[in-house]
């Protein structure tokens, strides 16, 4: 009896296989507003490079404050967002960044150019860091980056060559009037947060991203699903390692003046965390809301000294524990919008509806 | 220059970091907590004792038992408050909250306290000391430091295997959900584990305060050393973070006597050498701190 009624049942699945119910799906990663915002990000970076010939001084200081940010936020949203690295040692390649700025000026090398070998070598020296931190996660993780950025300091400190706690000046850029010298330090902070916020976001948008993201959330079952985590967390390290450089060699330039407590401050982390939290991690949309609100927090409030990195600390408490997706996953989940898509969706063709 | 001397001396030292990570290690044992904060948490107690103790007009010591009550409730507080819902929003939130948690502590310290360096009045113990031989002189206080890190260790050892509530702390360390199973009501065994933790905190902040200075920065240096001896002493053995505390206070005491600039750079330097030869600590009883495979 059982296998008549069996049998029934499969004749008619058979018979709706041979005319398809199931209404046929689109898979797309674009829309037609992320197409569009992309295409005002375009047209926002030309603005942006047109501002040392339109308004000059005045707006390249805070832009490079901004920008600096934006690339901070990023990188460190490509470790902790989106590989579960949650680095408090950033500040580690951004002082080796610095340094290397210094070494390369030194050797008779345009700053400018500099700043590509200062991204380098703190990437060259991720490699053996990363032999060793990377074998621990979550918090071990987070205090072994904060224990070799205080190791990097203290030899910085002790090295007579680079001027030991003093600290030393950037040589090469007498050459350079202030109005050139500004202008050509902001060009430069502007292609390395494009270069940070566009790297990130092609990367993540690869099979990378997705494996990535499967480390993250769980190691173990990503591993066995054929994931590298290894090679994963490598990746993601040094990438974020030879941004975090360059952010350190723009620093330089910006403050002329490179100094172990200054550059190794933990302060950097702080405000990596900040941004990210706040705008949302794992996104590439949140860093930069991220670095607009820290702007904006700076702009009005660190004129209270202490109390503003209370409020910083203070934000990132209750955001991670009230609204762990931050500002944009907020706004994205409450609108459905998408503006730099890192997923796919799944639409259903105007045709298809009734 | 005394070898003997330095290596007793490290020894002494070394107990302090072992008073301050053993609460380190009983967070992340049992909560699987990291907890950023820790070191601040320690720097608040040592602050609390010394509005207490010029407040009062008497020494520290005197104060503790107003102190310890007081910073084990506060644990308990900020488990209930903080790590315990942080907890529930998986992995990276602790590490987040209790690091945030650091940076809102340092910089109200800064506020409330300025950032001048501190010191506790620890009373007569301060400036006593007695010869054990020639060249070999013993600090009262380093000394007491020293036995009460050991007996705060041997108290917890004995809490936890003696006890019933340590039956249940084990049970929660190793398996959360069978602990649920079978009837264990988690939240307040982790809020008393938060508080002990809190509590031993303060008590190495009092030490801290008294041996030397401390400022609201304080903290990070602190919260480095305490991760630096639990990892080298092995994760969840308490007997580990005593000797991992004492291997850091004798490579600091000895290295400082050669040359002072280098003693904490060979500090971090023997913990990455631990991290490369022995990533699960030198007496490790339980696997290695989260190590991934792939």
């Amino acid at each position: 009896m059982s296998r008549g009624a069996r049998l029934k049942r499969d004749t008619a699945i058979g018979a709706r296989d041979a005319e398809p119910s199931v209404t046929p799906v689109t898979v797309s990663r674009w829309s037609v507003t992320a197409s569009a915002f992309t295409g005002l990000c375009l047209a926002a970076v030309v603005v942006l490079a047109a501002i040392p010939f339109v308004i000059g001084g005045p707006a390249e200081q805070p832009l490079i404050t901004l920008l600096t940010f934006i690339a901070m936020a990023s990188l460190w949203n490509l470790l902790a967002g989106f590989s579960g690295l949650t680095s408090f040692g950033q500040q580690a390649y951004i002082g080796i960044g610095a340094y290397g700025l210094y070494l390369v000026a030194e050797h008779g090398i345009n700053p400018f150019g500099g700043i590509v070998l200062a991204a380098i070598t703190a990437a060259v020296v991720a490699l053996p860091v990363s032999a060793l931190v990377l074998r621990l996660s979550g918090g071990y993780f987070a205090v072994a980056t904060l224990v070799v950025a205080a190791t990097l300091q203290i030899v910085a400190s002790l090295s007579e060559s680079v001027g030991g706690t003093t600290g030393v000046s950037v040589p090469g850029l007498a050459g350079y009037g202030d109005v050139l010298r500004e202008a050509l330090t902001y060009w430069a902070t502007l292609v390395v947060a494009v270069a940070s916020v566009a790297g990130v976001y092609l990367l993540v948008r690869r099979t990378f991203g997705l494996d990535a993201r499967a480390v993250s959330s769980d190691p173990v079952a990503a591993a066995s699903s054929g994931v590298r985590v290894r090679r994963i967390r490598l990746l993601a390290y040094l990438v974020a390692a030879g941004g975090a450089g360059a952010v350190g060699a723009l620093i330089a330039l910006q403050t002329l003046y490179v100094e172990p407590t200054s550059v190794f401050n933990i302060q950097y982390s702080v405000y990596m965390l900040f941004m990210v939290l706040i705008g949302g991690m794992g996104t590439i949309e949140g860093p930069i809301i991220g670095a607009l609100v820290l702007f904006a927090l700076q702009e009005t409030l660190s004129a209270y000294g202490a109390w503003y990195l209370v409020i910083v600390g203070g934000l990132a408490v209750v955001v991670t524990l009230l609204a762990s997706r931050g500002l944009w996953g907020f706004i994205s989940e409450r609108f459905g919008w998408s503006l730099l898509p890192v997923g796919y969706r799944v639409r259903q063709p105007p045709s298809a509806k009734r | 220059m005394n070898w003997v001397n330095a290596v007793i001396q490290g020894m002494l030292l070394g107990g302090q970091y072992a008073l301050i990570a053993c609460g380190l290690s009983l967070t992340f044992g049992v909560m699987r907590i990291v907890n950023l904060a820790h070191g601040d948490l320690a720097v608040c107690g040592a602050y609390l004792g010394l509005v207490l103790s010029s407040g009062l007009g008497v020494p520290v010591w005197v104060t503790l038992p107003l102190l310890l009550p007081a910073a084990f409730v506060v644990g308990m507080g900020l488990q209930v408050l903080l790590f315990g819902r942080a907890l529930r929003h998986g992995v990276l939130a602790p590490v987040l909250v209790t690091f945030g948690l650091s940076i809102m502590i340092e910089n109200l310290l800064q506020v409330a306290a300025t950032s001048d360096p501190r010191g506790l009045n620890g009373g007569a113990l301060t400036l006593a000391s007695f010869h054990v031989s020639s060249g070999i002189t013993v600090s009262w206080l380093f000394l007491t430091g020293f036995l009460t890190a050991c007996a705060v260790l041997s108290g917890l050892q004995l809490l936890l295997t003696h006890t019933s509530w340590g039956r249940k702390v084990r049970a929660t360390a190793d398996d959360l959900d069978t602990a649920r199973l079978v009837g264990i009501r988690v939240r307040p065994v982790f809020a008393t584990v938060a508080g002990i933790a809190i509590a031993t905190a303060a008590l190495a902040g009092v030490f801290i305060g008294t041996i030397g200075t401390f400022d609201p920065l304080t903290g990070t240096d602190t919260l480095i050393f305490a991760f630096e001896a639990v990892v080298i002493g092995g994760i969840g053995s308490l007997w580990g973070t005593l000797a991992g505390g004492v291997g850091l206070g004798i490579t600091q005491v000895v290295v400082g006597e050669v040359n002072q600039a280098y003693a904490v750079l060979a500090v971090n330097l023997l913990f990455l050498a631990v991290l490369t030869v022995r990533p699960g600590g030198l007496f490790a009883s339980h696997q290695p701190a989260g190590e991934v495979l792939g």
